[in-house]
């Protein structure tokens, strides 16, 4: 009984720990290929183009709503008692320090991760990746490490857009919705906003990129069984994504902002 | 010179090969046949290494492939032009971007130089105005022929045809099967094909081999096997449903 218990228990968890072995195998050899002349600069341009450019309108709009959001219910929330003067600083510490990051990451996720899943499971089921290594082309170093490079400096770069454009809501909502005045709102958005908190979130931004770009080519580069493990892949690429996200967003959030 | 030494391989408990040995001979064109399933695609992609052996070796121009690194074997996979059974095209190019693939990777050649090979690659196998395309655009047969002038592009000095001749119209087939006796006669490549179409077996092997079971259970030139006393290759050749060869599932 218990040793069946046991083996259950094994055999649940021996899936998910064979898969981070195999991550961590993946990573490795990404950051062998990563300085290894030649470098894949077009794939590289493709893949920031694919990863950050086309996932702007997207981010804008996550980020003006976001910001407004933040700043409607901080203000008719904060008026209770008499704080409404500090929504400037609420929105730009929510954005830079939490919400610029993560929203992003996850939205680039949703778009760019089953993307790349998507685009590399069916390399992988249509024997497109053999095809690249007989033509003594290494799969890994021509389509894993452009799109982890893009993924890990892309997500910042929004994640600044990110940050500025929910401030901008933020004022929007707050000073023409509610009339408080333009110099109070941004001296609020100054006066407690640190440089840290902000590069802190640009931080969390880079290890989000780096992460989701590579559960995704993970998920993609080791699909199996035809267009039902394209969709499995694709689907897994997002789930484990923002989970690895919102799970290492509470531990890098206590580390960073000590 | 490539010579398969008694290699096993199984996936997932399911045993494809068992002992095979294969041996092909600098200049040689061996033609490899069998029944679908019977692991014939997996024999070739272990000749190139894509897929590794369980057990014993694969040797190609006397480097046993396992005993090398990454670099090594790309290096020896400079030699190879490989068709797949598949064509396995880059979908997300355009056809002669597909069959110049290799030489803007590993030759310092100009884009229109690359093109200009392939469009002259592409004629060889009897396609014209393609180059432009995207492969998704293609049909079927048109596909194979892309994927055959792909494998050709580089010039290599051995080249793997995973059945070239399936999925096209019988004087397509003749055309391909000469381009392929023309590409060993003027290159002299070393060759294996794969192919159920014994027509085409017989006009370009040099050595036909049966695999069944997960072994090469017979081996030799056009004529020996087509006075074979072996049952089983008997049948096979003879294309007949009556014989030692049982189609599981299949009752008559
Ligand atoms: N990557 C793989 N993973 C699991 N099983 C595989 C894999 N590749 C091949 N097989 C199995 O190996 C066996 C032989 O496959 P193979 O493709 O070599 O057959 P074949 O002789 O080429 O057949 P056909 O003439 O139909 O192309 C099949 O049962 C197949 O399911
Ligand atoms: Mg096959």
């Amino acid at each position: 009984m218990l040793l069946k218990l046991i083996e259950y228990i094994g055999a649940l968890i021996e899936g998910p720990i064979e898969g981070v072995g195999r991550i961590m195998v993946l990573f490795y050899s990404v950051l062998k290929w990563l300085f290894r002349p030649p470098f894949e600069i077009r794939n590289i341009f493709k893949q920031m183009l694919e990863i950050g450019v086309k996932s702007l309108p997207v981010v804008l709009i996550t980020a003006v709503f976001t910001g407004m959001v933040l700043a409607l219910q901080s203000y008719t929330g904060f008026k209770r008692f008499g704080a409404e003067g500090l929504v400037g600083s609420v929105v730009a510490l929510s954005m830079t320090r939490e919400l610029g990051p993560v929203l992003t990451a996850l939205i680039v996720t949703g778009r760019a991760g089953a993307a790349i899943a998507a685009e590399l499971g069916t390399m992988r089921v249509t024997e497109q990746i053999d095809a690249l290594e007989t033509l003594a082309t290494n799969p890994v170093k021509y389509l894993v490490v452009p799109r982890f490079l893009s993924g890990t400096i892309m997500l910042p770069a929004l994640t600044v857009v990110t940050d500025i454009v929910g401030i901008i809501g933020g004022y929007f909502v707050t000073v023409i919705l509610f009339g408080v005045s333009s110099r109070a709102y941004l001296r609020t958005t100054w006066d407690y906003l640190e440089v840290e908190d902000i590069y802190n979130g640009l931080i969390k931004a880079c290890f989000f990129g780096a992460s989701f770009a590579l559960v995704s080519c993970y998920k993609g580069f080791y699909t199996k069984g035809g267009a039902e493990g394209v969709g499995q892949a694709t689907t897994g690429a997002v789930v484990v994504s923002s989970m690895t996200i919102l799970v290492s967003d509470y531990f890098l959030s206590a580390w960073l902002f000590k | 010179m490539i010579e398969l030494k008694d290699v096993y391989k199984s996936f997932s408990g399911k045993d494809v090969l068992c002992g095979a040995n294969l041996k092909v001979e600098r200049g040689e064109s061996v033609v490899v046949i069998g029944g679908s399933g019977s692991g014939k695609s997996v024999l070739l992609k272990h000749i190139i290494g894509l897929l590794k052996p369980d057990k014993g070796t694969v040797i190609v121009d006397s480097t046993d492939l396992s005993q090398i690194n990454e670099d090594g074997l790309n290096e020896i996979r400079k030699k190879f032009g490989m068709l797949f059974q598949s064509a396995a095209l880059f979908d997300s190019m355009k056809v002669w971007e597909n069959v110049g693939f290799g030489l803007k990777r590993h030759t310092h050649l100009a884009d229109s130089e690359i093109k200009e090979i392939a469009v002259r690659k592409l004629k060889m196998v009897g396609l014209v105005d393609v180059e432009e395309v995207m492969p998704s655009e293609l049909s079927g047969g048109m596909r194979k022929r892309v994927g055959l002038a792909r494998a050709i592009a580089m010039e290599p000095e051995i080249l793997l045809y995973d059945e070239p001749t399936t999925g096209l119209d019988p004087i397509m087939a003749d055309a391909i099967n000469d381009l392929i006796i023309k590409m060993r006669e003027e290159l002299n490549v070393t060759s294996v094909a794969i192919t159920h179409d014994m027509k085409s077996a017989y006009k370009i092997a040099d050595t036909i081999a049966m695999l069944y079971n997960g072994v090469i259970i017979a081996k030799g030139t056009p004529d020996e096997i087509k006075n074979t006393s072996d049952p089983v290759v008997k049948q096979f050749i003879e294309g007949s449903a009556e014989g030692p060869i049982v189609l599981e599932g299949i009752k008559k």
